[in-house]
């Protein structure tokens, strides 16, 4: 049941990606024209369904705790599962393994304005990104400050945008971002960017966080982004970013080198590969990749989005789970995965003011495509 | 003499300045020193932010205005009132948490410096709310200089910028709009009476002593306050006396002597002396108590604050940064009063000895400085090391 789509450039196959990127920007049609949050249809067909289940009301708030628009989610070593979400104001709660509230971390600091996604590194650190005040803010396990990257803009500054909405700029600053969306390392601890909505880019920094190099302009082509959302490395230092706007995933190497496009499943919201962030572990890597039901219009495109794609890291799809709602076990557009292990996706979802665990069976699939 | 031979001899004379420059910028001996970079030590439900300013007591303790919390905006009648966004925090001489001070004053907002007096009170500065604020030993409001806009004013005539209208220009001027500015002149600043009432010149105080995002406060041997003021458009030093009147202000906008180009701080020497940081023009100048010019000098990079020491010998340490984000090119330097360079340590970044933006530093020590960082959100205690 497997198809192979795009994975690398021989001639056959970047013909084969042409004719499909040329689908798929006719299948978008007069939204073209529109900014990113147009959704489209999953090109790939027949793909198998991988049986799933929620975990019913997995994460337990005590009284007086709430979490709002879940947009980030990520689980560390030991199975805590951190939330960024957003409420009155943007918070970071941590949760047990259990999916009990343990506390909040961050609250009232500099960097929280509008939350966008968690990620949590190989050393257990949490590193929040908040696209409201385009900072990157890297928390020890205790929740400590060690390290930002961007910076808040002035509040003068800040003022003078009132009463603002803004728009793309793509300054491309070294040390600035547009609104960026993501994060993710290779096993060396260089920091990839996915940047953003008013900036086209991936950027790379070392592990001090210092500038190494950016690619990306607005655009269609390789190396182009229409808002890069979500960012996710493998074992080799691959990067995997999801090219909303485009309805691809586009892979990069280590150097942010152009690989492939996986340009048949949709609009990535959110990207996911299994594995954790490292050290490097012998587990077998898979890509999620998100078509989430988009939050603007809920009603219009249920019936053809919210389904999550299961692929290896080639581009080849292995099946699909999930669908537009939100019922438990549908997704009310989801914003971010965990995918650490890969048969348990956590999914921080915007709609419902949720988050939650997922359970995959693989090993119950049926020939039964739909 | 041909234009050829003219050019020639610019080029040449441009050579040799530059080279001189290098040459100067080289023999500039290192300081040897070390840091620690992880002195605060806060509850784990308090951030320090990006510090606008850190200042010690006699007693040692540390204060830190930082920009922590959430800048907010308060809908109000045709109007956003801006509030929160930094805070005041005291620490033990070890860097240990020991309380806050001034929680949910009106004028809290951008955190751009702090000192502490040679009576032990402590000085807030704050970008936003265009105030100077001390705060006595008991942590009270002793004197507040300068009134926080009403609505700070950035756009003439939009929303949120009062009722807008020819009137709107001269109320307190937008910063970063050169053009609305109501010039340093005293007279240009009366703008409407005290209080404003939201025409005019709502947060216009007495002639003078309005002020467009200040930087920095000093002090001489008779308590009369000086106040760079600053980033915005006024570019000029204000002086008051020891309770708050105003007595002077010198200074606009340009490069001639007695001209600055953003007033990034300022600081006097014992015989009361004003060496203002002139950032535009990499420079400082140097004045008497009364603003006559005296001198000025460069080789100090891009000031962003400065510290004087109060030793027999004085010198001033200045920190330089020459990238907007503290990343690329960064040092502190050690200047003795006649501009001479004595040494130079650090460099920019993120990691322990390096500074992110340094743009506050206490000498009440000599050789164990206290460094503030706007981007890296931390205080280093720098120690400085005996050259060679």
């Amino acid at each position: 049941m497997k198809r192979r789509l795009t994975p690398s450039l021989t001639p056959i196959r970047m013909v084969t990606f042409v004719v499909a990127l040329v689908c798929a920007l006719a299948m978008m049609g007069p939204h073209l024209s529109r900014p990113v949050s147009a959704q489209s249809k999953a090109i790939a067909t027949n793909v198998p369904v991988i049986p799933h289940e929620a975990v019913p009301n997995f994460f337990k708030n005590p009284p007086g705790i709430y979490t709002g628009e879940n947009m980030g989610i990520s689980t560390n070593s030991k199975g805590q599962i951190y939330i960024y979400h957003r409420a009155y104001e943007t918070r970071l709660f941590e949760y047990s393994p259990q999916g009990t509230f343990v506390r909040e971390i961050g609250r009232n600091n500099y960097g929280f304005a509008f939350a966008h996604s968690v990620r949590v590194d190989a050393q257990d650190n949490i590193w929040a990104v908040d696209e409201g005040t385009d900072m990157l803010i890297k928390f020890s396990p205790e929740g400590r400050v060690l390290m930002t990257i961007g910076r808040r803009e002035d509040p003068v500054n800040m003022l003078s945008n009132m009463p603002g909405g803004g728009a793309f700029h793509g300054r491309n600053e070294k040390y600035r971002f547009g609104r960026q969306t993501d994060v993710a390392w290779d096993q060396q601890g260089n920091i990839f960017v996915s940047d953003g909505y008013f900036d086209a880019r991936v950027v790379k920094f070392d592990k001090n966080g210092r500038f190494i190099k950016a690619v990306g302009t607005r655009g269609t082509g390789n190396l182009q982004f229409n808002t890069p959302h979500s960012i996710a490395t493998d074992f080799q230092g691959n990067v995997y970013v999801g090219d909303r706007g485009n309805a691809r995933v586009q892979v990069l190497d280590n150097d942010l080198n152009w690989k492939a496009n996986y340009p048949n499943v949709g609009n990535p919201w959110a990207v996911c590969v299994s594995g954790g962030p490292g050290p490097k572990n012998p587990g077998k890597q898979y890509l999620y990749v998100s078509n989430s039901w988009p939050d603007s219009a809920p009603a219009a495109a249920a019936d053809f989005t919210g389904e999550v794609y299961k692929m290896e890291l080639d581009g080849t799809i292995i099946g699909k789970f999930g669908r537009a709602g939100k019922a438990p076990g549908e997704f009310a557009t989801i914003h971010q995965m965990d995918c650490r292990d890969p048969n348990v996706i956590y999914t921080a979802e915007i709609n419902d003011w949720r988050s939650q665990k997922i359970l995959l069976k693989p090993q119950a699939m049926k020939s039964s495509a739909q | 003499m041909t234009m050829t031979h003219t050019f020639k001899a610019f080029v040449a004379a441009a050579v040799l300045a530059l080279g001189a420059s290098l040459a100067a910028q080289n023999s500039t001996p290192d300081i040897p020193f070390d840091t620690n970079a992880d002195l605060l030590k806060t509850p784990l439900d308090l951030f320090v932010g990006e510090v606008g300013g850190v200042g010690q007591n006699s007693k040692g303790q540390i204060f830190v205005y930082t920009r922590t919390g959430h800048p907010y905006a308060t809908l109000g009648d045709n109007r956003t009132f801006a509030r929160g966004g930094s805070r005041l925090l005291q620490f033990d001489r070890t860097g240990k948490f020991e309380r806050e001070l001034g929680q949910d004053v009106y004028g809290f907002n951008a955190a751009i410096g702090l000192r502490v007096d040679p009576q032990d009170n402590v000085w807030t500065i704050d970008a936003a709310a265009s105030q100077i604020v001390k705060f006595d030993t008991d942590g009270r409001v002793a004197l507040v200089l300068g009134r926080k806009p009403e609505t700070i004013n950035v756009r003439p005539g939009a929303p949120g910028g009062g009722r807008g209208g020819p009137e709107a220009g001269r109320g307190t001027p937008p910063a970063g709009a050169p053009e609305a500015g109501r010039g340093a002149a005293p007279e240009a600043g009366r703008g409407g009476a005290p209080g404003g009432g939201g025409r005019g010149a709502p947060g216009s105080g007495l002639p003078g002593s309005s002020f467009n995002r200040p930087t920095d406060v000093a002090w001489d041997r008779a308590g009369n306050i000086y106040i760079a003021d600053g980033i915005g458009n006024t570019n000029r030093v204000a002086k008051f006396d020891k309770d708050g009147r105003f007595i002077r202000q010198w200074g606009s906008t340009g490069s001639e002597n007695g001209q600055f180009m953003g007033v990034k701080s300022l600081a006097l020497d014992a015989q009361g002396n004003v060496y203002v940081a002139d950032a535009g023009n990499k420079r400082i100048q140097v004045f008497d108590g009364d603003g006559n010019f005296k001198s000025q000098f460069g080789n100090i990079g891009t000031p962003l604050t400065m510290c004087m020491t109060t030793g027999s010998t004085q010198y001033l340490y200045i920190s330089h940064s020459g990238d907007p984000d503290g990343m690329e090119d960064a040092a502190i330097y050690k200047v003795a009063l006649d501009g001479r360079v004595v040494g130079k340590f650090g460099s920019a970044g993120k990691l322990p000895k390096q500074f992110g933006l340094a743009n506050s530093i206490d000498c009440r020590n000599e050789n164990e400085l206290l460094v503030g960082e706007m981007t890296n959100w931390r205080v280093q205690r720098v120690t400085l090391k005996a050259s060679r």
